[in-house]
């Protein structure tokens, strides 16, 4: 059986803690780019979380997004690399093949999302953390495009297990490390193709929209959102 | 004294064998300007390309303004030598030789631009559609790759139409020259002697060059623009930008050829050749772009106003009345307030009034540029991720290494090319100004370089 990998992000849900953020750092080896480099537009976070509000103190209307690819079916991304270095994945992911990037950032300008960042400098990291780095993902170097996989270190090895035990892959047999690390249950990670899948469910929720859906883009990203938290609160 | 052929001849070789202090004074700066830009581009290379200013969301600035600004330079030559000679535009002779090398040196600046800002230059060459064992090919579907293929066709095409009238004044700098110079022009000539036969070939050879060049160097700018108008990101995906980037190339074009010929008339001292009827026409060509560019300008943003998307409306404000709002209302000045008045009336259209247009013109279309890529993508679609570009010296020393490179590579070129085309300025004292004549081998120009033409007997 085929898959189509996707996200649910219930808004509603989410706390704005950015455990997601830490845990993608974590498991993908992301480099932090340093309070300098933040400061000029350069922090790098493959999932960010967007604060908004509204209004002042004592009642502000507080919303956070998490951000992460949309892994669109039709991505701005994709078609522009003049070398192949985004493509389109037989599993409906945006892939970026790192080793085949020249740093054009064509991408990256065409993402309306702007979720593709960009390695300008050669990564560091201060001793020992060098030593946690996570072995299945490759590190990136100056030059070269980077953005969210869908933890596609996971999706392979959960295929690996599962091919290996002669089984089908279930729902709930691997999740995405920002999905695994958040605590209200926000993000939901799952095959599309399975009808029974928590994110299937979830998607066909009233409550659900895509982000710049109106672009065409068709991401496989869906936030669920009902209303502000006041709202949820007064009932 | 008026023009004969050996005054001509005289002329136009002096610059080639005779060297002023002035001139080593101005290669040197020019040198130095290209030399800082090489070593700030081995110190981007060594350190990462976080040198520069470019952040996320603005991954490109200025060095995708000043490629589409170089490649717009480019314009100037080609494409308005084809176009004279094409109509039969018998003024055109002392300017087309200075126009097409703009072109070219133009476009290598341009060309060499996208290599250095790329993460990994010395992979540039996986632009290049060649066999491998991987069987991986650049991605025709890319824009970038459309604008490679594009590129190195106009180079290739555009030197081409730059070499095909020289020969035979690389012939008349052999004839004139000795010792080792000598030999190299005769290479250069390419056993150049004046036959009716050659005259013919070269005739043919260069109308082929004037009609091929028109379509390949209209697409060029098309294609740049669409590097931009490919996307979604607000006011860049719009169907103007094809004709209104071939406009604003032609009008920068046309603004850097009248400030080059100035130029050239000052200090070549070619007072005789390039008359002010020659500024006067171009200025009237001038006016005409500064118009078209206004049109179109007004054009894209009135359909903007009026269809009131929100993103777009953003980056509309942005630089119409907030933030790069100064910039924007000096290139409505450069481009159309300032050039219209000198330009359109007659007493103004002098040589002087059209370099200060000339001057405003290239100020304000390299703006455009940058008003086109930078507001828009530092606005784009969720204002969470919005951001700021400020150049740092790196960006800005490889900008002016640019311009350093144009200065030298025409400098040398009037080193040893005439910048006016001897052979085409000697038909024009032929009593048929240059209409081509019949012999029993075709038609052809008819000129023999030594001395007038036996017209009769050829007939």
């Amino acid at each position: 059986m085929s898959h189509k990998w996707a996200m649910v992000v219930d808004l509603d849900r989410c706390t704005g803690c950015e455990a997601c953020v830490v845990a993608c750092h974590a498991e993908n080896n992301i480099p932090t780019a340093g309070e300098d480099q933040a400061a000029r537009g350069r922090a790098m976070h493959w999932i960010r979380v967007e604060r908004s509000w509204e209004g002042d103190f004592p009642n502000p209307q507080i919303r956070f997004q998490p951000v992460l690819c949309q892994q669109c079916d039709d991505a701005p991304c994709e078609p522009v690399c003049p070398t192949y270095a985004s493509y389109h994945t037989s599993e409906g992911l945006n892939g970026q093949a790192y080793n085949r990037c020249i740093g054009t950032r064509f991408c990256a300008n065409a993402c309306p999302y702007n979720v593709r960042f960009f390695n300008f400098y050669n990564p560091t990291w201060d001793l020992p953390l060098n030593l946690q780095l996570n072995p299945d993902v490759s590190l990136r170097s100056v030059g070269v495009m980077e953005k969210c996989t869908f933890c596609v270190q996971r999706i392979k090895s959960a295929e690996i297990q599962a091919e290996a035990e002669k089984r089908e892959m279930k729902d709930g047999d691997f999740t995405t490390a920002c999905a695994q690390s958040c605590a209200s249950k926000a993000l939901v990670f799952g095959d599309l193709n399975d009808p029974n899948s928590e994110v299937s469910r979830l998607e066909r929720s009233s409550r659900a929209t895509k982000l710049l859906g109106e672009l065409g883009t068709k991401p496989n990203v869906t936030y669920l959102e009902r209303g502000t938290w006041q709202d949820a609160t007064n009932g | 004294m008026p023009l004969t052929a050996e005054k001509i001849e005289q002329d136009l070789l002096y610059p080639i064998f005779h060297t002023s202090v002035k001139y080593w004074i101005a290669v040197g700066i020019a040198s130095c300007l290209v030399l800082a830009g090489v070593a700030a581009f081995g110190y981007q290379l060594y350190t990462g390309i976080g040198v520069w200013g470019i952040n996320s969301p603005v991954f490109w600035a200025f060095d995708i303004t000043n490629f589409v600004f170089w490649i717009g330079i480019s314009h100037a030559g080609t494409l308005i030598s084809a176009i004279l000679r094409l109509c039969n535009a018998t003024w055109r002779r002392p300017v087309t030789r200075c126009a097409e090398a703009i072109t070219v040196f133009a476009i290598l600046i341009g060309g060499i631009i996208p290599l250095c800002h790329i993460g990994r230059p010395w992979l540039a060459f996986w632009m290049i559609p060649y066999p491998n064992q991987r069987f991986i090919w650049p991605n025709f579907r890319s824009p970038l790759a459309w604008d490679f293929f594009a590129i190195s066709t106009y180079l290739t095409g555009s030197t081409i139409f730059l070499y095909l009238p020289t020969i035979p004044d690389f012939a008349s700098v052999r004839d004139a020259a000795t010792g080792i110079r000598k030999k190299i022009y005769r290479v250069l000539a390419l056993g150049w002697q004046g036959t009716p036969r050659q005259w013919q070939r070269l005739e043919i050879a260069m109308h082929i060059m004037a009609i091929a060049i028109v379509p390949v160097a209209v697409s060029v700018h098309t294609i740049v623009s669409w590097d931009f108008a490919m996307t979604l990101v607000p006011m860049w995906h719009s169907s103007i930008f094809g004709p209104y980037f071939v406009v604003g190339a032609i009008f920068s074009g046309i603004a850097a050829l009248m400030l080059a010929m100035a130029l050239l008339r000052k200090f070549l001292h070619l007072e005789e050749y390039l008359k002010p009827t020659h500024f006067d026409n171009l200025g009237k060509l001038l006016l005409t772009m500064s118009l078209l560019w206004f049109y179109f300008t007004f054009a894209e943003r009135m359909t903007t106003w009026y269809g009131n998307a929100p993103s777009e409306m953003t980056v509309f404000w942005t630089t119409i009345r907030q933030q790069f709002a100064p910039f924007f209302w000096i290139m409505v000045f450069c481009n159309f307030l300032i050039p219209v008045p000198i330009l359109a009336v007659k007493r103004f259209r002098t040589i002087t009034g059209t370099a200060i247009a000339s001057c405003a013109i290239v100020v304000g279309m390299w703006l455009e540029r940058f008003l086109i890529i930078i507001p828009a993508l530092d606005h784009k679609y969720l204002p969470y991720s919005w951001g700021h570009y400020r150049p740092t010296w790196v960006e800005d020393t490889l900008m002016a290494a640019g311009f350093g490179a144009m200065a030298l590579l025409y400098l040398l070129f009037t080193k040893f090319v005439p910048m006016i085309s001897i052979w085409e300025m000697k038909v024009g004292l032929q009593p048929h100004g240059g209409i081509p004549v019949s012999t029993p081998e075709g038609e052809h120009y008819g000129l023999v370089l030594e001395g007038p033409l036996p017209l009769d007997e050829m007939r």
